[in-house]
């Protein structure tokens, strides 16, 4: 990972307004290959709607993303065709919704939701794409036998676990995760985080992690970005930022923890 | 195929072929659309017809956009002549355009049909009508029609598959048998409407033209003669059709389609042709299955147990 030179994805400027409103103003970063940032900032600060542009599921008002495709080359993700972007989310970038009913296919099976993005690049062989769909349901330590069951079946944790999988079956290098461990109980997010930061390093994947749960940006991201009012206020190393904050508002943030 | 000059035989104050000169243009623009385009669902200003939706109302507005004096009309549905809708709907036709109609798929120039193309193979200069009551193949695994769109002109058909799988996991083969997805000239995917799978592969280079027509959902579209049709299918699970056990009991054709009959309260059934044209042809050149000579049966095979005494 080391070998490549330039960022995974470069990040100019991104504001994006609903009409007078401000989702997120002037935001820039860089994401190396491997790394995983944290972005943490209260209800309403603009972290969904930064991760929606950085995705490329939402045109930015301005600003730009840049990303090192392993496909097309290095390529503006906005200025792009749709068919490639499209094709981008289906392949080198995951998406992990919140809820991960927003990210399944409800309606057909755990097997068939694994299977969808392999078949959407071409897989036509059902023994094969069953093989890989029981080595990520594997992966994610879901019991083999649950492939032809519905996802509506599954327990919250594991259509979230079911919801990863699907988005690292075409080997993505970027995935965009919003709160995965929300709504959660702490014993299932211990899991899934562990599960998460194994994925995470042995993969070798850069993910943008959006979460208000300070425990979860601590146990996995590398770097830290605070974000109040749609703007960035604080950002830098994950310890260096929860252990000596600068800003008012990550003082508090860090503060406001429960001391279990 | 030309302008109203209306026969004497049409129905006074109804324009020829029922529907305005105007409407018929617009009609045939979008067919014209949809043949150049293989596939494509082209959508078109439907009109109210004399019948519920759900009848056949796509397939009557492109009948009557196409037929002219000299066309001779055949309607099936089900695969029969003799059935309530194929009989109304010949009928109407013969009432508002006076063109002559036939049971003959040989003789007949347009087809009307619903679930069913005919066994006998279709020739150069004929045309099939269908009546469609869902033209989005991609409805049951994408319900939103902005993104099906969307995935037809970027060609993104990966989860059409999905459907299959499911198929496959569930019933250990692919259990669609009918609406079964055809890829059209290598491009749109598209749903044959309902006829069965069986015959998807005679769609396949076919010399007619078939021309679709959804009412309700108000679209268009069209296979020209000799375009590649292709359904869609797994590598390790190949399409492949019905097949029957049996032959058909009257006219004993091993080849085609064939409908379950059941005879009697103590389970007794039979298997008989669908098409009812092919069936009585079959038994006009001499071809008889197990059950044909039967007199309780004589209802069914109608007027080919006349056919069957002169032969005798």
């Amino acid at each position: 990972m080391n070998a490549c030179p330039q960022p995974m994805i470069r990040v100019r400027g991104i504001t994006k307004k609903y009409g007078e409103m401000i989702g997120c103003r002037d935001i820039s970063f860089d994401l190396w290959p491997g790394e995983v940032m944290g972005i943490v900032g209260e209800s309403g600060s603009g972290k969904s709607t930064l991760l929606a542009c950085l995705s490329g599921r939402l045109d930015p008002t301005a600003g730009s993303v840049e990303y090192a495709s392993r496909e097309f080359g290095d390529i503006d993700v906005h200025g792009c065709p749709e068919p490639i972007r499209r094709k981008l989310l289906r392949t080198e970038l995951g998406v992990v919704h919140q809820n991960p009913r927003d990210g399944l296919r409800l309606g057909v099976t755990a097997g068939a939701n694994l299977g969808e993005r392999l078949m959407s690049v071409g897989a036509r062989h059902y023994g094969n794409i069953r093989a890989e769909a029981l080595k990520w349901l594997a992966e994610v330590e879901i019991d083999a036998g649950r492939i032809d069951d519905f996802p509506k079946t599954f327990s919250g944790g594991m259509q979230q676990r079911l919801q990863i999988a699907c988005n690292l079956i075409t080997s993505p290098r970027m995935v965009f995760m919003d709160e995965p461990t929300g709504g959660l109980d702490v014993s299932v997010q211990a899991r899934l985080l562990d599960l998460l930061r194994n994925l995470v390093s042995r993969l070798g994947l850069s993910v943008v992690i959006v979460t208000h749960d300070l425990a979860v940006a601590r146990l996995l991201a590398h770097r830290l970005m605070v974000m109040q009012r749609g703007e960035v206020v604080e950002t830098g190393l994950t310890d260096q930022v929860l252990d000596d904050p600068q800003h008012p508002y990550t003082q508090l943030l860090v503060s406001s923890i429960l001391q279990a | 195929m030309t302008v109203a000059q209306a026969p004497a035989s049409t129905e006074a104050g109804y324009n020829y072929g029922y529907l305005n000169e105007q409407t018929k243009r617009m009609i045939r623009r979008a067919i014209l659309k949809a043949v150049a385009i293989p596939g494509y669902q082209v959508p078109f200003a439907g009109r109210e017809m004399p019948m519920p939706y759900g009848w056949g109302t796509g397939g009557i507005q492109l009948s009557a956009s196409i037929l002219g004096p000299d066309d001779i009309f055949k309607v099936i549905d089900q695969g029969a002549d003799d059935t309530t809708n194929a009989v109304s709907i010949r009928k109407f036709f013969a009432r508002v355009t006076g063109v002559e109609t036939t049971e003959k798929t040989g003789e007949a120039t347009v087809i009307q049909t619903r679930h069913r193309i005919p066994e006998t193979p279709l020739t150069e200069g004929q045309i099939m009508v269908y009546q469609v009551p869902i033209p989005e193949p991609l409805r049951w695994v994408e319900p939103r029609e902005t993104e099906t769109r969307k995935m037809h002109a970027l060609e993104e058909y990966g989860v059409m598959h999905v459907q299959l799988y499911e198929d496959i996991a569930r019933h250990g083969r692919i259990a669609t048998n009918f609406m079964y997805p055809v890829k059209v000239n290598g491009r749109y995917i598209m749903s044959p409407s309902p006829i069965p799978k069986f015959d998807n592969p005679k769609l396949d280079n076919s010399p007619a033209l078939h021309v679709f027509g959804a009412g309700r959902e108000k679209r268009i579209y069209a296979i020209p003669p000799y375009t590649e049709v292709k359904s869609l299918d797994f590598e390790d699970f190949p399409f492949t059709v019905e097949t029957w056990d049996e032959c058909c009991a009257l006219c004993g054709a091993e080849d085609s389609y064939l409908d379950e009959v059941i005879l009697d309260d103590a389970g007794e059934r039979m298997f008989v042709c669908s098409d009812t044209d092919y069936c009585a042809t079959r038994r006009s050149q001499g071809h008889f299955g197990p059950m044909a000579g039967r007199e309780d049966l004589a209802e069914l095979t109608g007027a080919a147990s006349e056919n069957e005494g002169r032969n005798a």
